[in-house]
């Protein structure tokens, strides 16, 4: 019940006589039979809250207190009816408010199963997924490696342009013969190098997919950014003839690095895509179906990254690995990708697409 | 048991805040959740901010006592990064997702700012959901201070940042900690001490405002008709007669 605000109203006038107090001293028929009902009630209301408490603890919840509370649903609805139309604004509408949205959100709570719901991401969705976006993960290794040829272009027309995207230390040690890469095992250990590298790539993969929410341009922005240095430093290194060494280097882990990342970009671009173009949805809707199905692919990128780190900490700057073996292994890593992403280590259903669309 | 899924948003009176969320339910008594605007949000944000800036500091500090303090053996070289850094890096990143999966849509944060996150059909939110509506933390919090995600829960009607549109989500006011058992003698007692305070007052007002705000306290308690007839004798009676059933003396 809201305040009584009288002060506007307070006039200074003496004192007026009192009335005498008529037979209706007593509460009156309404009052009498309304507080009845809240007194009768509110025993059940004090069971009800406790078994909603249980009910929240998910499967500790006794199937008898679970069959109870269901029944009572429309019971507890009936009695949040009657305490709106008599006291809308109380204490015991506002309580009893809070315990039909709790039983509501229980009861109709989606059900919850950790290991069954990573099953249907890797089995339906993230395959349906992928295949949605085959055609944008094409084009944004596309526009990679345009990025990487227009680096590559610059720096071998205007050398001095290696200084924008390479630090001074680095052109200083290829000029020397050194590649920045020959030492990394001497500096880190390959553990600390995986992590830090695996830790940076999903930075990144992430920061491409949700840039993608500013019409897509943030994800453009990195996708081309990342082509243009890796183009710029491959014609600055072999302008002093060691590009084999930094290709090298990169063939164990690069294959699934560029891919996730086109991936991630793919996803991003697409909620961009989602709001520049929303088609038959609003954009709203547009959006948050683009995020929450490109989200989804989040999760194998980042498995697949942290591979990628531990192959870039561990095969990567060790000598001792032949350029064969890296093609191997980088190809052969390639492959599991497609093969996870595909569904078919869990066994791919068919008509996923159509279940992943009903989910929205 | 069917359940509709037609959701209604609608506003609060006079179209201000707070707007209550209107969920459709198979018993025909729709769910009204009060949507959380600027402030409830803000609130308990800064509760949250300080637990998981506290517990990753904690952490720093347990760590570096047992790495480097000598009492445990020494450890390898990525031993400061494995077992200090990391760990106290993932408590404040990983605080919002792990918690709000683990508490059903609550953090400690918003649990004490009475608070919930919920679908827009009044649901728990899955975890992908819970999910996607944190990794737009990244966008939300551009250029810096949550900037984008302030003026989005400014300028949208259901005060939403950009992860809850994404996600599907929004906060809303936890009124389940309202316990209708000890709310129900309060109702009565609330009216009461109005009228207390109102026959404390009434030799100061005019006949006007004692018909004005008589009439609006007793509403509940008669109807219009009746107190529409009754003179300024017969509304004091009333208001005695509600204090007198609350068994609180009239002033």
């Amino acid at each position: 019940m809201n305040s009584v605000d009288c002060e506007p109203s307070c006039s200074g006038e003496p004192p007026a006589e009192r009335a005498t107090p008529p037979a209706s001293s007593q509460p009156t028929r309404a009052q009498r039979r309304e507080r009845a009902w809240l007194t009768e009630r509110t025993a059940a209301w004090q069971r009800l809250a406790a078994d909603v408490a249980r009910l929240e603890r998910g499967r500790r919840a006794p199937p008898e207190v679970v069959l109870g509370t269901v029944q009572r649903y429309p019971e507890v609805a009936g009695d949040l009816a009657t305490a709106r139309r008599t006291a809308a604004s109380s204490a015991a509408a506002r309580g009893l408010e809070g315990i039909y949205a709790r039983l509501h959100a229980s009861l109709f709570a989606p059900p919850s199963h950790l290991g069954h719901e990573l099953g249907r991401l890797f089995r339906r969705e993230v395959p349906a997924i992928v295949a949605e976006l085959q055609g944008r993960i094409l084009a944004m290794a596309l526009g990679f490696f345009l990025a990487a040829a227009a680096g590559a272009w610059l720096v071998e027309s205007y050398p001095a342009l290696a200084r924008l995207f390479a630090s001074a230390e680095m052109i200083a040690g290829v000029e020397r013969g050194e590649l920045w890469t020959d030492d990394l095992l001497n500096i880190l250990p390959s553990s600390v190098l995986s992590v830090q590298i695996f830790a940076n790539n999903i930075a990144v993969t992430v920061a491409a997919f949700c840039l993608g929410t500013i019409y897509g341009l943030g994800t453009l922005y990195i996708v081309g950014l990342n082509g243009l240095m890796l183009g710029s430093l491959v014609a600055f290194t072999a302008q002093h003839g060691m590009h084999g060494r930094l290709l090298e280097f990169a063939a164990a882990h690069g294959f699934v690095e560029l891919s996730v990342i086109f991936i991630a970009a793919a996803a991003g671009f697409s909620i961009g895509e989602a709001i520049a173009r929303p088609a038959h949805r609003t954009r709203t809707e547009a959006f948050s179906r683009a995020v929450s199905r490109g989200g989804k692919l989040l999760l194998p990128c980042a498995l697949l990254l942290v591979g990628a780190g531990l192959i870039e900490g561990y095969v990567s700057p060790d000598p001792r690995f032949p350029l064969w073996a890296r093609l191997a292994i980088g190809i052969g890593y390639w492959a599991v990708m497609v093969w996870v992403l595909a569904g078919l280590p869990l066994g791919r259903r068919s008509g996923s697409g159509a279940a992943g669309e009903r989910q929205r | 048991m069917a359940e509709q899924t037609t959701i209604q948003e609608v506003p609060g009176e006079e179209s201000e805040p707070p707007a209550h969320l209107h969920v459709a339910s198979a018993t025909g008594v729709d769910l009204a959740l009060r949507i959380a605007g600027l402030g409830g949000r803000s609130y308990a944000f800064v509760i949250d901010w300080h637990i998981r800036v506290a517990a990753a500091i904690a952490w720093l500090g347990i760590g570096s006592l047992l790495l480097f303090g000598d009492l445990l053996p020494r450890a390898g070289g990525g031993a400061a990064l494995y077992g200090v850094l990391l760990p106290a890096l993932a408590i404040y990143v990983l605080y919002h997702p792990v918690l709000e999966v683990a508490m059903r849509g609550q953090t400690p944060g918003k649990r004490l700012a009475g608070l919930r996150i919920v679908t827009l059909d009044g649901r728990v939110p899955t975890t992908g959901a819970l999910v996607v509506r944190n990794l737009l933390r990244l966008v939300d919090s551009l250029p810096a201070l949550y900037a984008v995600g302030l003026t989005s829960v400014a300028a949208t009607r259901q005060a939403v940042r950009i992860g809850d549109i994404a996600a599907g989500t929004l906060l809303v006011y936890d009124d389940a900690h309202t316990r209708p058992a000890e709310a129900v003698p309060n109702a009565a007692a609330e009216q009461a001490q109005l009228a207390a305070e109102l026959l404390r007052r009434w030799p100061r007002l005019t006949p006007a405002a004692r018909r004005e705000l008589g009439q609006r306290l007793l509403a509940s308690t008669a109807s219009a008709d009746a107190l529409a007839d009754a003179d300024d004798a017969e509304l004091r009676a009333r208001l005695e007669a509600v204090c007198s059933a609350a068994d609180l003396p009239p002033r």
